[in-house]
């Protein structure tokens, strides 16, 4: 789909990109969200579910839930708060283990980007970049000949000069020397992908990343986040409480229920243009997953 | 890439420098740093002026134009006092042996305080096991442990190191733990994806993050033990080695008031000198975090 020149989309292929919104799944099915793009999955979670205490009181965050994502997809997950959006996160990413069910990321690396930046305040934008690298253990491999010492600066050199790299790739080469909250809200977040970055993830996993920030500075992110996912063909999990957002940027929309998490409903977004927020096209979409919202919200309150 | 997506990243990347510059605040000029320094020195030397014009107003009504022998004299008699004792070799030796016994105590409690800290902060059961007993040390006043030290190490210089390790390595222990007890979850589990663990972990995120409490746990610590060290000089007479003790144990023999209050007031300076070091530090790494309300 050809945009205008400034990126708008034209009412006719706004029109054509809401018939092309297919519902691929209808609730009911306990949550066999395969992956209608194909090709290989990047992530799989099967029969996941995640009981959180023990008795009387334990909850019931996650149920049976079976998501397939493809690599080089950009799924996003919306519900309603309370439906395991990043329970599911956090067992993609490591962080946390599912009660029953397996997830498989079939040995890629992972990347999590938190609603708060979560950089460290002691250290400089670069320098918080450069530990990413260092945790990777970058540069792999040194010459046996050279001195430690030596070998200890020529690694320096290289983590400094990627993380350079990885900040201009985010627009922010002359803040390098500055400390998180010397920056804007919308700079630590891109801060924060480039860490992200810095892991060399094929997997990157974004918890409401921008739902603190204003909107003039989520739509440039959103922008900038499209742009580099699809340069690095990652495969991007991203949870959104902000359904607009999600009909904006993702591949293929997933709806989860309210508690306990489980998918009742998808929907593929074909990437066939640049998309903007308030264009025609993802305001239609926007709206059948927020009606599709509310009514398990309603469901719940009876 | 396409030219059109070429050009709307080129959009994008001139859209966020424009956010990224309004967005940041001008940097600070060196005449508003000047500004800044000044009003933080003043209230300091008012303090100073105030201290002497009480004493100045305390000796008019109650000892002026007296003309009996008294002991106490007025600040200006009492800082010429101060200065005539500096001329002499004997201060200055009294005050280097002090300092030196005040740095070689510190730096003890600090490796021994970091690393029971470090130690406790990480082991569960030792936590469990030890965790009442640093705080209750803590609360000790230091010269309730001078019998016992004397006891144990005699009349010198290793009684009184033994007290200020005592007195200080509980607050340096405790302000390592709590830095660590509030290392923030969401950064644990950033660096937790990061690949960050073990002794990594520990050294590149839970030891910077425990910083700022480390810090005002090492301030305590040389509160505790400069303390400790003005008991322990006062207590423990170590013969042939003058120290800033032994010349206020002088004074007080000699009933010399005058030279008590000099002594006195160089006590109180190296307190203050030193407590500003550690404000500084303090400062200076909440500053580097963004902790500190900035100025107006």
């Amino acid at each position: 789909m050809p945009a205008t020149a400034n990126g708008a989309v034209s009412a006719d292929q706004a029109a054509s990109a809401v018939e092309a919104v297919m519902q691929v799944q209808q609730s009911g099915a306990a949550g066999q969200g395969t992956s209608p793009a194909g090709g290989a999955a990047a992530v799989t979670l099967s029969e996941v579910s995640k009981v959180y205490g023990r008795g009387p009181s334990a909850l019931l965050a996650v149920d049976r839930l079976s998501l397939t994502v493809a690599a080089g997809e950009f799924v996003c997950l919306v519900g309603a708060s309370g439906c395991g959006k990043s329970t599911l996160l956090s067992m993609v990413a490591g962080l946390d283990r599912p009660t029953a069910g397996t997830v498989d990321i079939a040995g890629r690396r992972v990347a999590i980007m938190f609603q708060e930046p979560a950089l460290f305040p002691w250290l400089t934008a670069q320098k918080n970049v450069e530990l990413a690298l260092r945790a990777r253990k970058v540069p792999a491999a040194q010459r046996r000949k050279a001195s430690a010492a030596r070998r200890r600066k020529a690694s320096a050199v290289q983590r400094r000069d990627q993380a350079a790299a990885l900040l201009a790739s985010v627009h922010l080469a002359d803040f390098g020397a500055k400390r998180p909250h010397e920056l804007s809200g919308g700079m630590r977040q891109r801060v924060a992908l480039a860490r992200a970055l810095a892991q060399d993830a094929d997997v990157l996993l974004m918890d409401e990343p921008f739902g603190a920030l204003d909107a003039m500075t989520r739509d440039l992110l959103h922008e900038e986040i499209e742009r580099i996912s699809a340069e690095r063909h990652l495969t991007v999990l991203f949870v959104t409480h902000n359904v607009r957002e999600a009909a904006r940027l993702g591949d293929r929309v997933v709806l989860l229920s309210s508690r306990p998490g489980r998918v009742i409903e998808q929907y593929l977004v074909p990437r066939t243009g640049p998309r903007r927020i308030d264009s025609v096209a993802v305001a239609e979409l926007a709206g059948t997953i927020t009606d599709r919202l509310r009514e398990e919200m309603r469901r719940h309150d009876r | 890439m396409t030219a059109s997506t070429t050009k709307r990243a080129g959009t994008a990347a001139s859209d966020l420098a424009g956010l990224d510059s309004l967005e940041l605040g001008p940097a600070r000029s060196p005449r508003r740093i000047a500004r800044l320094s000044w009003s933080a020195t003043w209230p300091k030397l008012l303090a100073v002026v105030i201290v002497l014009a009480a004493w100045e107003v305390f000796y008019l009504i109650n000892f002026h134009g007296d003309t009996a022998d008294h002991l106490v004299k007025g600040p200006a008699a009492g800082l010429a006092n101060l200065w005539d004792q500096l001329q002499t070799g004997l201060l200055w030796q009294a005050i280097a042996t002090t300092v030196q016994t005040a740095v070689t105590g510190y730096l003890l409690a600090l490796l021994i305080g970091s690393g029971i800290g470090a130690l406790v902060s990480r082991i569960p059961p030792l936590r469990a096991a030890t965790g009442s007993i640093i705080s209750g040390l803590q609360t000790m006043p230091s010269i309730a442990w001078f019998p016992f030290a004397i006891i144990l190490f005699g009349e010198n210089q290793s009684a009184i190191l033994f007290v200020m390790v005592l007195g200080a390595a509980p607050s340096i222990a405790n302000g390592l733990i709590t830095g660590v007890d509030y290392t923030p979850p969401l950064l644990l589990r950033a660096g937790r994806t990061m690949g960050l663990r073990g002794i990594a972990l520990y050294r590149y995120l839970i030891l910077p993050a425990s910083l700022p409490a480390y810090v005002a746990g090492m301030k305590q610590g040389w509160a505790f033990s400069w303390r400790s060290l003005m008991a322990g000089e006062l207590l423990v007479l170590i013969i042939g080695h003058p120290s800033l003790g032994v010349l206020l144990n002088t004074a007080q023999n000699d009933q010399d008031l005058t030279s008590a209050i000099s002594i006195m007031i160089v006590i109180l300076l190296i307190g203050i000198v030193v407590d500003m070091i550690f404000t500084k530090a303090d400062a200076l790494v909440r500053r580097r975090r963004g902790l500190l309300v900035q100025e107006s």
